[in-house]
């Protein structure tokens, strides 16, 4: 296994493939926060050169985390489709990178190739690849996933409707659901962050997603975002529940910092099997985002785009109807601008579709970053291009309740118009009969939240 | 923690001796005075039309989310959307700008600096912002009394704006309260690029029992001015975070910097009662 590079005379040498892969990432100021980033630009394409030559199985053999201290490697490790693996092991880094890419390698060439990579070769080859590559290589690649509904057709692009409160007040909660539904959003999910992470608290918002779901037979999935072990607890107490969210970390010290393991997950997935309101069976939800892990000291000296790819290959074990990378809201110190923003959730939904998930992205940004609207919106548009599931949608782009801003209601709608996209057919055969819609346009009474009210007593 | 809902009525007596003593004047909140602005969301009817007006209204009373907003063609309208650039504006202008130095000039402050050295290092290196430069630990040592009972100090944190808007209006409140309680106060100063956790290394430096470090937050849109402070005792460098107490929202249409100093004292008093703070003052 060869760790050097010589560039412009010089020498750079790295220290393991660890050290490689760290410094052969496009730069990130989370990387320079945990000291592990390349020093100088030319240090980062030698590492890079040293990445091209390495080969799958160096990458495989040396985890950032040991086997025997990690849950997550494990999973990873013993999850592999070996006989798959068998026929790669020998190529290099630069070998996959180029098979992604080539018109010959078909949609499944792609989904059986992804069974047999850990997450340190996605890093490795997402490393490799500009953003252009990234979006091209994952347009090839369309994961669905079915919960009530189907997600992750071609040629759909759907969102999850936010419609947070500060005070998890329903009837406020409410008010911003029938406002994003008749903007046409809402066919991924109904989901809210509560405030209150409390069995009550949610159960009270479940049971009004339910009723609103019912009322106007909206084919879609709703969920409230608490921690994995509230929500099975209202579960277990009877709240309507067709999905179970979880935020995970690519070790399982992130995870333990997180306050649940892979156990959870299990336990949570088999209580919906027996008593969640979903079809299935697809019915986990998870959320990850760059840099998690060292915020938490659980990133064992690894990058963030490899710790992001062991999230992936933690969630693809649990058959997830959605995973989304909330890539902007961690904050400057580990996304500084709107480059490495856009960066990085290229890089994640290239990471994730690879993985084999059925993946969304939240766009968004803390207003400590160098970022704005403008920059969302062109991530959120190259993302259509690149065929992400979902995006996110709240009023107008201010979520009052995480004081951050994502894509507001209407901008779904301007992407799938550009894009030639649709919602989730039955979803949208829904906002026609609603008058939302007509021929994959907006009407011109959308946008008006009192079309539920007026057929409805909420 | 106090039981929160004595905030309300501590607030109303301690606001009510101190302002009846002469010692502090309550801002002036009378409605219609301030000069009025560009932001319409939520005021104007943006949703040409609805089937439901009066529903309308009733729900835009039930969320502070910007709803009813209509649309242009796909998009936002104008109105809208100048209102939201014009927060994010505010709130971006309040973590990159500096607190004006003759404010701190003006409220006698001591002005020293973390490691962070400059505005970008402050936002990406949240390690040196916890960090006192050596110079401004010198300064400290000269100029501050030396192991006073409390030690307050302010911090532009990630908004300089809450520290304009709330700054002035809780110092006295604290300063007043606390020496009418027969503590030994400290000398108020001002870190520039400061986190929260530098309040610790203030601790060891100054010999504090409490230290309390008023703090700007990382703005939303609905407000650049809010503030916290983040009370600590007998505080060490790499004390767990989980013992500090924190009380946020500070700002005018949150807690109020008044009403905040006075609930504030009172934390303070009890912290030191209890020789403890954050979650072991729970306990």
């Amino acid at each position: 296994m060869n760790l050097s590079a010589t560039l412009s005379g010089k020498i750079y040498t790295f220290r393991d493939v660890k050290d490689v892969l760290a410094k052969a990432s496009e730069e990130k100021s989370g990387d320079h926060l945990a000291g592990i980033a390349a020093e100088s630009a030319l240090e980062r394409v030698a590492a890079k050169y040293v990445l091209a030559d390495l080969l799958v199985k160096d990458l495989r053999e040396n985890p950032v985390v040991p086997y025997e201290d990690d849950e997550v490697t494990r999973i990873n490790q013993d999850g592999l489709d070996e006989a798959k693996y068998a026929q790669i092991q020998n190529w290099t880094i630069a070998q996959l990178r180029e098979y992604i890419l080539d018109y010959k390698t078909t949609e499944a060439d792609i989904r059986a190739l992804g069974k047999a990579l850990t997450a340190e070769v996605v890093a490795g080859v997402c490393k490799l690849m500009t953003n252009l590559d990234l979006i091209y290589g994952a347009n090839k690649v369309r994961i669905e996933a079915t919960c009530n509904t189907t997600i992750g057709k071609r040629g759909h692009l759907s969102t999850r409707l936010q419609p947070n409160h500060s005070t998890d007040n329903v009837e406020g909660i409410t008010a911003s659901l029938f406002e994003g539904l008749s903007y046409g959003c809402g066919d991924a999910l109904l989901g809210l962050n509560p405030v209150n992470d409390t069995v009550s608290s949610l159960a009270e918002v479940l049971k009004r997603f339910d009723e609103v779901k019912n009322r106007f037979e909206i084919p879609t999935q709703i969920c409230v975002l608490g921690h994995i072990t509230t929500q099975i607890e209202a579960v277990k107490r009877g709240a309507p529940c067709d999905m179970i969210f979880q935020s995970i970390a690519g070790s399982q010290k992130g995870n333990t910092a997180f306050g649940f393991s892979a156990a959870t997950v299990e336990e949570a997935m088999a209580l919906l099997k027996e008593r969640g309101t979903a079809k299935g069976p697809d019915v986990m939800y998870f959320e990850t985002g760059q840099g998690s892990e060292l915020s938490s000291d659980a990133h064992y000296g690894a990058d963030q785009v490899t710790m992001e790819a062991r999230c992936y290959a933690f969630a693809r074990q649990y058959h997830p109807f959605m995973v989304n990378t909330v890539v902007g809201f961690i904050g400057p110190e580990y996304l500084y601008d709107s480059k490495q923003v856009i960066r990085a959730g290229l890089e994640d939904h290239f990471m994730g579709k690879l993985s084999g998930i059925p993946m969304g992205c939240d766009c968004c940004y803390t207003n400590h970053m160098m970022a704005d609207q403008n920059d969302i919106e062109n991530l959120a548009l190259l993302l259509g291009s690149a065929g992400v599931n979902y995006i996110l949608g709240v009023p107008t782009s201010d979520d009052i309740m995480l004081n951050y801003q994502t894509n507001a209601y209407h901008d779904v709608n301007a992407v799938r118009e550009v894009l030639d996209l649709r919602p989730i057919a039955e979803f949208e055969r829904w906002l026609e009969k609603m008058g939302i819609m007509e021929n994959g346009h907006l009407t011109a009474r959308a946008g008006d939240p009192t079309i539920f009210t007026t057929r409805s007593n909420f | 923690m106090l039981d929160e809902k004595l905030i309300a009525l501590i607030t109303e007596e301690v606001v009510r001796q101190l302002t009846a003593s002469g010692r502090v004047v309550l801002p002036d909140r009378a409605p219609g005075e301030e000069p009025s602005e560009q932001n319409p969301v939520g005021t104007d009817r943006l949703l040409e039309d609805p089937l439901d007006p009066e529903a309308l209204e009733r729900m835009k009373k039930r969320t502070t989310a910007r709803i009813g907003v209509g649309k242009a063609g796909a998009r936002l309208k104008t109105k809208t959307m100048l209102a939201l650039r014009a927060d994010h504006a505010r709130a971006q202008d309040s973590v990159f700008a500096d607190v004006d130095p003759e404010f701190i000039k003006r409220l006698g402050l001591l002005s020293i600096e973390s490691q962070a050295g400059d505005r970008n290092t402050h936002i990406t290196r949240p390690d040196l912002g916890r960090k006192l430069c050596p110079k401004g630990v010198e300064a400290l040592r000269e100029h501050c009394i030396k192991n006073p009972d409390v030690q307050i100090y302010a911090s532009d944190g990630l908004s300089s704006a809450a520290i304009e808007a709330n700054l002035e209006k809780i110092l006295p409140v604290l300063t007043e309260g606390l020496t009418a309680k027969g503590l030994k106060v400290g000398t108020p100063f001002y870190v520039r690029f400061g986190r929260v956790a530098a309040e610790d290394q203030v601790a060891e430096v100054l010999g504090a029992k409490v230290v309390c470090v008023l703090i700007g937050e990382r703005p939303g849109l609905a407000t650049a001015e809010s503030m916290s402070a983040y009370i600590v005792y007998n505080s060490y460098v790499g004390i767990p975070e989980a013992k500090r107490t924190v009380v946020s929202n500070i700002h005018k249409d949150g807690l109020t910097a008044v009403e905040a100093g006075a609930y504030i004292t009172e934390v303070i008093q009890q912290i030191l009662d209890r020789k403890a703070s954050g979650v072991d003052l729970v306990k």
